[in-house]
């Protein structure tokens, strides 16, 4: 497989950008953050978003998707990433929708999945427990009640949990924090008895939750792939949601890199363009080949999900590694290069910042990939 | 996604062409030749006084220079293997996975036969690119003079027409093995008078030549892979000469792309054993099977991380040429990151073999292989275009900077 977009995904990226370019530039999130807007997302947009086949972009065709790749699926986070237009897209078109799709039985995949399609269900899923992403560290509580379940304990990071139809919720039903065995993913009604949602507005200005369950009874059919077992379910939609943002890394990155030469070639200083300075040519040099390579790796990533899920494991590793190094490098050098101007409100750059820094934590930051690929290779 | 038919009989085609592939590499790929070579001696570099190290090693080379698989892509005609770049794409990866080591190591085939394939006449394609190809001809590189560095085009050495000749006079510096090579392609300046860049013409000429002298020149690793090189009224027929005479800089900066690509390979050498098992086995591990040294496991995994995504952008980079969407000056983009990674393998490998890694004359040190080879990467980023030089190419060329 060539390790350049196809045609056809070249016109889908083409689309994309231009709905996302036209009706989510950056304007789009700093008016969502300063009306402090309830959804924190244009559900208005998600409606055409989900007209043009994007929300259904992974669900399969029986049941009203595109049946497309992650490939693809990366081509619409790369140019999400560009504007850093708020959308359900990532928690609910791509980590969920996997989630479903793959671990799903026949009545959960026909109930979900054409909701998803249509965009009229939001759905997220909720993992992470502690300060860092840990998946086999899961400790809320999932007890046998009766014929089902009854669910204690609290997640944090919840991307869209405070609008989310469906929540996902990665449990412990075996074992303890830090095994693989025990866990299982249950499907969890947000207006259940027992169930808390905490909005939490972030630094970037894009959705999350901090979500606590008391004793929320569930059903058996509830369950989400095989009890005990969920901890590969969990690795292959995890991989798939790294995937996806670190597609939207470099989206991110190159328009920061992007807006950030613009300014070089514009703003003078001591009677000179200051992309004159040989100081800056180099740092420019040294990051535009440092996002080409992180490029480079996330498209092999996500071909490497599209081939196998369970096989892409290192792929994705490397790609979600560079992605944070790459992004965080990306936005330092653009205030940096910006000066004050890149300090104040005013000006964009400040939010591709703020989102690097969450896009980092997601799904496990360099440092916890770069752990794993280091295991992986047995040093 | 759907592909159209032809795509779909194109991949089958391409199926078979691996299986093929497969199979015969299987069947006579040497298994002494699965592993990288153990030093620079055991490397078989060709040319007329060509010695093979061991016998496997010739039957490697003369399988694959049977098939035209020295040089895969190039066209049948002038002995190479006429393959596709997507066929050169499968094979490189068949090769891969047996770690079948390269043939044939030849600036030749690296560096004058693409340039030779662009700019070349028939006669000059039909007289050069076989013996290449067969490894009969070992060639060098008269690029670098001693003023002339990374200002490569301010250089002096100077072709005097005479009749239907150039007579060559001048010197030229860090030309590799000139001392092993049996001809030269050179840059010279035919016309002093125009603008630096305006009067450089690309020549070829005998390195046997009346009038060419070598002299090999002592590195930090204790090795002489460079040399320089001296002409002294070198006589040379104005038919070797490379396209348009003092339009040689165009030619010269199109083997220069080969050259950084060929160098830039060198940082994502994944053959060998694993940094990590290598480091293992010397510093040791804890109870739980990790480096016993933190540190030193988070800089060989944030290496195994940037070596990862580099082959994938190497990879990224030949997808890209066959598209037709390649920027021509990417391949500085890569040696500046290719370099500059083969320099943190061996600081890593310094590191991780501690005081072994220290010996310089042993046995037990295979003659001091690991620290030579450790100076010897200092190079990288220096031969071929430094990194500051790269990173200026990058900055005026791909991303427009001003007065860069």
């Amino acid at each position: 497989m060539a390790l350049v977009l196809t045609e056809e995904q070249s016109m889908l990226r083409d689309s994309a950008r231009g709905l996302i370019s036209d009706k989510a530039p950056v304007s789009h999130l700093r008016h969502l953050r300063d009306s402090k807007d309830p959804a924190g997302f244009s559900k208005e947009f998600w409606h055409s978003f989900a007209e043009m086949g994007f929300a259904g972009l992974l669900v399969p065709e029986e049941f009203g998707g595109s049946g497309l790749g992650y490939v693809e699926a990366g081509v619409v986070m790369e140019e999400i990433g560009r504007t850093l237009m708020p959308s359900p897209f990532l928690a609910t078109s791509v980590v969920a929708a996997s989630a479903l799709n793959r671990g799903g039985n026949a009545a959960q995949k026909s109930e979900y999945l054409p909701k998803i399609a249509s965009g009229s269900l939001l759905a997220t899923l909720a993992i992470d427990e502690g300060t860092k992403h840990r998946p086999l560290q899961t400790s809320l509580q999932a007890v046998r009640a009766g014929n089902g379940f009854k669910l204690s304990g609290a997640k944090a990071l919840v991307v869209d949990g405070h609008v989310a139809d469906v929540l996902i919720v990665a449990a412990r039903t075996a074992g303890s924090a830090g095994e693989r065995e025990g866990l299982t993913l249950f499907l969890v009604n947000p207006k259940a008895k027992g169930v808390a949602i905490e909005r939490t507005i972030m630094v970037d200005a894009h959705n999350a939750a901090r979500i606590e369950l008391t004793n929320v009874e569930v059903n058996a059919d509830s369950v989400l792939g095989e009890i005990d077992q969920g901890a590969a379910l969990l690795d292959g939609v995890l991989d798939i949601g790294r995937g996806a943002v670190a597609a939207e890394m470099v989206g991110l990155s190159e328009e920061v890199f992007n807006r950030t030469v613009e300014y070089l070639k514009n703003r003078k200083q001591f009677g000179k363009l200051i992309g004159e300075f040989q100081a800056l040519q180099h740092r420019a040099a040294e990051l535009y080949v440092d996002i080409e390579i992180t490029r480079a790796a996330t498209m092999k990533a996500l071909q490497a999900l599209d081939a196998d899920v369970a096989k892409a494991t290192s792929a994705v590793a490397v790609a979600k590694a560079r992605a944070g190094t790459t992004a965080t490098r990306a936005v330092q050098e653009g205030v940096q290069m910006h000066g004050g101007m890149g300090m104040t409100d005013q000006f964009d750059i400040g939010f591709f910042m703020k989102r690097a820094r969450v896009c980092e934590e997601l799904f496990g930051d360099a440092n916890y990939h770069t752990e794993q690929l280091a295991r992986a290779r047995g040093y | 996604m759907t592909d159209s038919k032809t795509s779909d009989s194109e991949t089958a085609e391409l199926e078979t062409f691996r299986a093929e592939t497969r199979a015969w590499l299987e069947a006579n790929c040497p298994p002494e030749m699965r592993k990288p070579a153990a030093s620079d001696a055991d490397v078989f570099w060709g040319g007329r006084n060509a010695k093979f190290s061991s016998e496997p090693q010739r039957i490697w080379f003369e399988r694959m220079r049977d098939k035209g698989w020295t040089v895969p892509d190039w066209p049948r005609e002038y002995g190479g293997g006429g393959l596709s770049a997507a066929e050169h794409k499968v094979l490189r990866a068949e090769m891969g996975k047996i770690g079948a080591r390269p043939p044939l190591s030849s600036f030749g085939i690296w560096m004058l036969g693409p340039a030779l394939l662009k700019y070349g006449n028939d006669a000059q394609k039909k007289e050069h690119l076989p013996k290449i190809a067969a490894g009969e001809i070992r060639w060098c590189q008269g690029y670098s003079e001693p003023n002339a560095g990374s200002d490569l085009a301010s250089l002096q050495t100077r072709a005097e027409s005479d009749g239907d000749d150039f007579v060559i006079t001048g010197s030229k510096i860090w030309t590799s093995y000139a001392n092993y090579a049996d001809w030269i392609f050179c840059l010279v300046r035919t016309d002093p008078a125009a603008k630096k860049h305006d009067g450089i013409s690309f020549i070829l000429f005998d390195m046997t030549s009346k009038g060419v002298t070598t002299k090999p020149i002592l590195l930090i690793s204790g090795y002489s892979p460079f040399c320089e090189t001296f002409f002294d009224g070198v006589r040379v027929p104005k038919s070797h000469v490379v396209g348009t005479v003092n339009r040689g800089w165009d030619v010269a900066k199109y083997l220069l792309q080969h050259e950084r690509a060929m160098i830039s390979g060198m940082g994502e050498r994944g053959v060998g054993r694993p940094l990590g098992q290598i480091a293992a086995n010397s510093v040791g591990t804890d109870a739980q099977g990790r480096l016993d040294d933190s540190m030193l496991r988070g800089k060989i995994a944030t290496f195994d991380v940037d070596e990862a995504a580099l082959a994938a952008c190497a990879e990224r980079a030949v997808d890209l040429a066959k598209a037709g969407q390649a920027h021509p000056a990417f391949s500085s983009a890569m040696k500046y990151y290719g370099t500059e990674l083969n320099k943190r393998r061996y600081e890593i490998l310094m590191s991780a073999g501690g005081v072994d890694a220290l010996e310089w004359e042993s046995e037990r040190s295979k003659q001091g292989a690991r620290p030579r080879a450790w100076l010897r990467t200092k190079a990288n980023s220096i031969e071929g275009g430094t990194t500051e030089v790269m990173l200026g190419i990058v900055a005026k060329r791909i991303l427009d900077l001003p007065g860069a």
